[in-house]
């Protein structure tokens, strides 16, 4: 806290002199803190401090008062944490991973790893000891100890309200705006309960709301360019957005609202004839190597930190490339050994050389109705899985039973046969289930016997008649002998007849791209020697590269399912629908993911409010109406503070509305923290505005008990909701005897 | 003014006309283009299967939905084929198959290609009022009139070309009003909003094409707003006429525009059809045949036995009715559910009564117990019941809960009312769970009852469609009920908005299989024309018509864009820097170009980026029409201003000059493939293949 003092307290006369350069460009530059207020018509300044004992330029009143905010927002995240003593909701899977990460093993998840690997780190240093299996949410921790992972996401999630304070405060220069949105933020029965279960939201939104902060405090610091101070905002506004963007992908949105305000920083600069263009280019080089190259530095940092903790073996190999998988201990590929050349009669393992490409794959399923020829499918799957496993067989059936076998080289006509169901892999001219430019290929045949169909020419890419196919090594295209196609994964993934796995087809565009090129990963022949085969080992960025394609298809593989009701963006911001942590029927402990409806309300009505204020604000100064210096300064707080707010609410939500990933109700949280910070500073103005409908005393009184009335909302709002996070037992909220009875506000509501 | 007049009087009456012969002549070499050997391929080419399925329904006033896009695009066709005296007797169910002598198909396909021949002339005129030379515009003019694409996609009954006529059109206007404003002609000062009004115009007009129409009208309502803005700012005008009057004529009156389409839409297909099923009871009943034939006379009041058959209100997946069968387990999905309860005097059911539903063929009451359905699990089974004398006469009562009463009335009406029916027991409200059953359920849809609490969703509702009233009663009784007040006609009670909101959010909502298409491509490759699609092969030789665009032309189009790009940013920085390179009406030109070209070129691009639908080639036709505005008026602009020496000037003239004649080779290259004659040789397609992933087909003999 001490150090937040420091830091918090040397912009504070600078902050006042941008300010004052702001407002009225006209008026000398005034070196004076003390004027700030002077000059303020003094009525709204002197009844803040009467009503809240507070002035925002005296330093040890901030300081109170954001020891006041800071300690009831942790005394609100604290309290219960412990509760329930089972795994809640997406703990069974952060926890999880978290385990892998004390475990060491390699898993796969759709996330960057930072807010895994900090969870596990917690985990590891509170004493717990990664053998907690998280099956299924509500297993019971028994004698486990979790408190330590859920407590210092709840100290992540305590420190929003204090950032959203002091971001306020920077943006508004007003204590009121951040007082209204701490204590929103405070009282928010959704920011408590996303803040007190191990998940990645309030590591997430600690990140977001630290590069804002940073970047605000930055923006004030705009006369003394080059200080120390200034460098330390910007170094810690780049460290930021690596750890938001290490944690969620939802991070890059953080990334363009900073990335956005920087452009616009430096067109000012560029602007301000009287700097130099060497000066020009210093700023410019200090926010690259600030805002990218240092993020883009420690983003790799913590891949790398993530790649060699998790040495061993586990649930996430098959989704990467052979070449990775050899790093693994314990997978079959680390210090392989297998015959090195492809030889007739071997049972295969075939991988798509496209990242994330996947095993050549069938199964007993055949294609539905509809989809080409009713015949078994074939699929490129990510998994190990033991339908992966194919036999190579010569084009006539003679292979020679004794003796060592011949040796596949290039141009060699040969069948596939799938071990588990005995048919040969196989294409005609029948549209492919999805790509329609395409072939379909499927399973054909049994017990081997086929048709002129199953016949496949092997070719090595770069390879000549009578080279040998390396196993590992070579990279191989199979082309279909009667209709000239290669064999190709598309990528996009079947319909639920295909499991969702990989389409597979045949290709009539012959160019060689990775889609199309296959490698041999696992050989397996008993008559044939086993060779120890090192692998090259693949190049770090290969694998950091690798790891994102899969993490970005993975992603986009989320599909929402049919007949599933699944959240929408509109549901959001009304509060339409919130999510079950734990627990459903009236024995349980339930806990119900809701924003405190009261406060999410008032956060749409002062979104549309604040459209209108600024509407007429701008207009005003567009057309150049003569205004007082204080509703000037209202103005600017509206325009420039709020529309920054504004775009980072935006930018926070309106991306969903293109996504066609499955989506939650907790993805809107980020942005709702934007949403209240934009509610702090439009009802302070509103507020203060309050002279233009009353003469001064009772503009005060007005005033006053609109913030009166305001915390009173706040406060029993929160005094009616706070079962929500705390945990309700007994009979369900329709009936009588509930808790919650009454409550139930919305029909769509679940508790 | 009446000296003047009287002055006027005595001077002789003359007429001078202007005539701009390069207008003229472009706008000849169009139509012909465009129009002549309209009726060439005498087969339905690509698109045409699926509009003229339109078409004709349009012929017969049946009712249909189609879902890729509002009315006023179907029915200019349909007014085409009108025309020409269609009558909507054909088959529209193949490419290629041949239209009978008795459809014109001059007149089918004449509206979009003189649309498409009226852009040529509307791009000069555009590139004229974004202040560039008439060299300029000649040169867009030609760009456009030599474009393989955008003749192939005007010459067949298709939309592209209507909305790009309608779209350049709102832009031209809008210009001439702007340029209007700031002119010396005081004459005009009210004549300039008859321009805005056709802007509004032609704005409504080609968002009732193609949705794809509100791309342009967002860049033009940007630009428009931006202009309204800077005058505001300008204190020595009084704005607030203006600003209404803009308001009027660019919002509101599109909007007035697109509803008035439905409204001619709705009023022409009067009659039920094929798409009835996806629309509520009430709007099914609107419409002639169909449901209003079965429900004429039917009371309409809901009463203590009554038979009716419930109508599940959502209409996803399929719609459906409430249904049971002789087949050990349940309920599912269409037929007739019957229900019959034994009261005397025909009374009503009211919102919130208590009743029973009787199977009128297996008489089984309606049922609903603590028992997980058969595929979703966290619901109730809900089944048909006897009772072999063991009563259980609590699981077969339902509340009624009428969720419109406030628009209707507490009674349950035939049609309008949408009720829920909430089983007494246990609080739990009978739905569609939207999952079929498997084959013992002969693959109908499953009905579950979902505690309430928990059911959110919009399909809980049940509307009655057909209902009779005591078959099984005493005739007195029936006779009675038969001439109570009750029996309205519910025919056309259904008022205009109604229907067009549930129209509109039917349209919207309503989901369309997209599976990839043969011919469907991603937007990345429309930049470098990495595809094309095959509109039509005749039927025994090689001639065949490819959407294929000019290479030449795109190349042109693509360089523009970037130079524009590259050229805006450098102005930008050094004026920034305080460099006037420009002076500043050249400057506003150039702004203003970027904002209609560029912008133009982003709005009608980018957004395809984000869309999951299946695109094809020609949803980039709109968007490269923008960048063939922009190449001219760029090189015109260099011309001027940024080559000082003599001797460039005159190599890029000459430059200028090698480029039109190369595109126009190009364009006689790939005419056959265009107009689909003359036929060529497999090896001359060959040589047409520019591109390896082209799908050009070679016919074996």
């Amino acid at each position: 806290m001490e150090d937040y003092k420091k830091q918090w307290n040397t912009p504070g006369d600078t902050s006042t002199l941008r300010k004052r350069k702001n407002l009225s460009e006209n008026t000398p530059l005034s070196k004076d803190p003390g004027r700030w207020t002077q000059d303020d018509p003094g009525s709204s300044n002197g009844t803040l401090a009467e009503c809240h004992g507070s002035d925002s330029n005296n330093p040890p009143a901030t300081l109170l008062l954001l020891l006041v905010v800071a300690s009831l927002s942790f005394s609100t995240r604290f309290h219960r944490l412990s509760e329930p003593s089972h795994v809640c909701w997406d703990e069974t899977h952060f926890g999880k991973m978290g385990s892998y990460y004390i475990n060491r093993s390699f898993f796969f998840d759709v996330h960057p790893p930072l807010g895994k690997m900090l969870i596990g780190l917690a985990g590891y240093l509170t004493g717990y000891d990664g053998t907690f299996p998280f099956v299924k949410p509500g297993d019971k921790y028994e004698d486990h100890n979790y408190v330590g992972m859920r407590g210092f996401c709840a100290v992540l999630g305590s420190f929003l309200p204090i950032f959203a304070y002091l971001i306020v405060l920077e943006l508004s220069q007003s204590s009121t705006a951040a007082l209204i949105t701490a204590a929103v933020l405070i009282f928010d029965t959704g920011c408590i309960t996303i803040s007190q279960y191990i998940l990645l939201d309030p590591i997430l939104m600690f990140f977001i709301l630290a590069a804002v902060l940073c970047m605000v405090k930055f923006n004030h610091l705009t006369q003394r360019s080059f200080s120390a101070s200034w460098w330390f905002w910007l170094v810690m506004t780049g460290a930021s957005l690596t750890g938001a963007l290490g944690v969620k992908f939802v991070g890059l949105f953080v990334i363009l609202l900073v990335g956005l305000n920087t452009i616009s920083d430096l067109w000012r600069l560029l602007g301000d004839l009287s700097l130099s263009m060497v000066d020009i280019a210093k700023h410019l080089v200090a926010r690259v190597v600030g805002l990218i190259i240092l993020p883009l530095f420690l983003y790799v940092t913590i891949f790398a930190i993530h790649f060699v903790v998790l040495n061993k073996s586990g649930p996430g190999d098959g989704f990467f490339s052979s070449a990775f998988q050899s790093r693994l201990i314990g997978n079959n590929l680390h210090n392989a050994s297998m015959p090195e050349y492809l030889a007739y009669g071997s049972t295969i393992t075939v991988k798509n050389l496209r990242i994330a490409g996947g095993y050549l794959h069938s199964h007993w399923h055949l294609y539905p109705e509809g989809v080409g020829a009713k015949q078994q499918q074939v699929t490129a799957y990510l998994h190990k899985d033991y339908n992966n496993v194919w036999r190579v067989h010569k084009q006539d059936h003679n292979e020679s039973q004794s003796g060592p076998p011949d040796l596949v080289r290039h141009g060699d006509i040969i069948r596939l046969e799938h071990k588990e169901t005995t048919r040969n892999l196989h294409s005609h001219l029948h549209e492919a289930p999805l790509t329609k430019k395409h072939f379909q290929v499927t399973g054909y045949g049994m017990n081997g016997t086929g048709d002129l169909n199953d016949l496949w020419q092997l070719e090595v890419c770069g390879g000549k008649k009578g080279d040998l196919v390396k196993v590992l090594r070579s990279k191989v295209r199979f082309l279909h002998r009667a209709t000239g196609c290669v064999l190709y994964s598309s990528g996009k993934t079947l319909p639920k007849w295909g499991w969702e796995q990989v389409e597979v087809t045949c290709s009539p565009y012959l160019k060689e791209t990775p889609s199309s090129q296959w490698n041999i990963e696992d050989h397996i022949n008993p008559k044939l020697p086993n060779i120890s085969l090192s692998l090259l080992k693949p190049h770090f960025l290969e694998i950091l590269l690798e790891s994102h394609i899969v993490m970005i298809r993975g992603n986009s593989g989320l599909k929402p399912k049919d007949n599933e009701m699944n959240s929408k963006p509109w549901h959001w911001p009304i509060n339409y629908q919130g999510l079950r942590f734990s627990g459903v029927n009236e024995t349980e402990y339930r806990v119900y993911l809701l924003g405190n409806p009261v406060l999410w309300w008032m956060n749409l009505a002062s979104l549309g409010l604040y459209l209108i204020m600024s509407a007429v604000a701008s207009v005003a100064l567009q057309r150049g109406f003569s205004l007082e210096p204080k509703r000037k300064e209202h103005a600017h707080v509206l325009l420039r503070g709020g529309g920054l707010l504004l775009l980072g609410w935006l930018l926070h939500y309106a991306p969903f509305y293109t996504m066609g990933r499955v989506l939650y109700y907790h993805h809107y949280f980020p942005a709702m923290l934007f949403s209240s910070m934009l509610t702090g500073i439009t009802l302070d103005v509103l507020f203060r505005s309050a002279d233009l409908l009353l003469r001064p005393p009772y503009s005060d009184w007005l005033q006053r008990a609109g913030l009166m009335g305001l915390l009173f909302t706040v406060l029993y709002s929160f005094y009616l909701f706070h079962p929500l996070s705390y945990g309700m037992t007994g009979p369900l909220a329709h009936e009588p005897g509930s808790s919650m009875a009454g409550l139930k506000w919305m029909d769509s509501w679940e508790f | 003014p009446w000296g003047n007049f009287a002055v006027m009087l005595h001077l002789p009456l003359m007429v001078t006309a202007q005539v701009d012969l390069v207008l003229v002549l472009v706008t000849v070499l169009s139509l012909w283009t465009r129009l002549c050997h309209l009726s060439y391929p005498n087969a339905v080419v690509f698109d045409e299967v699926y509009y003229g399925q339109f078409v004709s329904l349009y012929m017969k006033r049946v009712f249909f939905i189609d879902d890729s896009g509002p009315p006023l695009g179907h029915m200019i066709l349909a007014l085409g084929a009108y025309l020409g005296g269609f009558d909507g007797n054909f088959a529209w169910n193949r490419i290629g198959a041949e239209y009978p002598c008795s459809v014109s198909v001059w007149t089918l396909r004449f509206l979009p290609a003189l649309c498409g021949a009226l852009c040529v002339p509307l791009v000069y005129l555009l590139t004229l009022e974004l202040k560039f030379s008439h060299l300029s515009a000649l040169g867009a003019a030609l760009l456009l009139l030599l474009e393989n694409s955008l003749i192939v996609q005007s010459r067949f009954m298709l939309l592209e070309s209507v909305l790009i006529f309608f779209v350049l059109l709102a832009f031209f206007s809008y210009l001439c009003f702007y340029n209007l404003l700031i002119g010396p002609l005081l004459l005009s000062s009210w004549f300039r909003y008859g321009w805005l009004l056709l802007c509004g115009a032609s704005c409504g007009a080609a968002i009732g094409v193609k949705y794809m129409g509100l791309f342009s009208y967002l860049l033009l309502l940007g630009v428009a707003s931006l202009h309204t803005w800077n005058l505001i700012g300008d204190r020595t005008l009084s704005v607030c006429v203006q600003c209404v009057c803009r308001f009027f004529c660019l919002l509101v009156l599109p909007v007035l525009l697109y509803v008035f389409w439905f409204y001619v839409h709705l009023s022409i297909l009067s009659h039920s059809g094929p798409h009835d099923q996806l629309m509520s009871s009430a709007f099914q009943a609107s419409l002639r045949g169909g449901l209003s034939r079965i429900t004429q006379g039917q009371p309409l009041e809901v009463a203590y036995g009554s038979q009716v058959t419930l109508k599940s209100s959502a209409s996803q997946p399929i719609p459906c009715w409430l249904h049971s069968h002789k087949a050990n387990y349940p309920i599912r999905c269409s037929g007739h559910l019957q229900e019959m309860m034994v009261s005397s005097p025909p009374r009503p059911v009211r919102h919130g009564d208590v009743i029973q539903l009787v199977h009128g063929m297996t008489s089984r009451f309606l049922n609903s117990h603590d028992v997980a359905a058969p595929m979703s699990p966290h619901a109730q089974e809900v089944s048909g019941y006897i009772n072999f004398n063991v009563s259980m006469a609590a699981q077969n009562l339902w509340r009624v809960d009428i969720s419109n009463r406030e628009v209707e009335s507490d009674v349950w009406k035939t049609i309008l009312s949408e009720v829920r029916l909430i089983h007494v027991n246990t609080s739990a409200v009978l739905k569609l769970s939207g999952v079929s059953l498997p084959d013992w359920g002969f693959r109908q849809l499953e009905i579950v009852a979902e505690k309430l609490f928990k059911a959110n969703t919009g399909n809980l509702g049940w509307t009655v469609e057909e209902h009779r009233y005591g078959t099984s009663q005493e005739q007195k009784e029936r006779e009675v009920e038969l001439h109570s007040p009750s029996h309205i006609d519910v025919d056309r009670k259904i008022s205009f908005w109604a229907k067009f909101l549930e129209l509109q959010w039917k349209m919207l909502t309503v989901k369309q299989e997209d599976s990839e298409h043969k011919y469907s491509s991603s937007p990345l490759e429309w930049i470098t024309m990495e595809t094309n699609i095959a509109y039509w092969l005749h039927s025994s030789s090689n001639a065949q018509i490819h959407l294929i665009g000019n290479p030449v032309s795109w190349g042109v189009a693509n360089f523009s864009l970037l130079a524009y790009q590259v050229l805006a940013v450098f102005y930008l920085l050094r004026r920034r820097r305080g460099f006037k390179d420009l002076p500043h009406g050249v400057w506003c030109k150039f702004v203003c170009l970027g904002c209609v070209c560029v912008g133009g070129w982003l709005v009608n691009f980018v957004p395809f980026l984000l869309m999951e639908k299946t695109l094809f080639l020609y949803h980039y036709l709109p968007a490269l029409c923008y960048l063939y505005l922009l190449s001219p008026a760029l090189l015109e602009h260099m011309h001027t201003h940024l080559l000082s020496s003599v001797t460039y000037q005159r190599a890029l003239c000459v430059w200028a000059s090698a480029v039109l004649l190369s595109v126009f080779l190009s364009y006689r290259t790939f005419c056959p493939l265009t107009y689909g004659n003359p036929e060529l040789s497999a090896n001359e397609l060959r040589g047409l293949k520019w591109r390896d992933s082209w799908d050009i087909l070679y016919r074996r003999r």
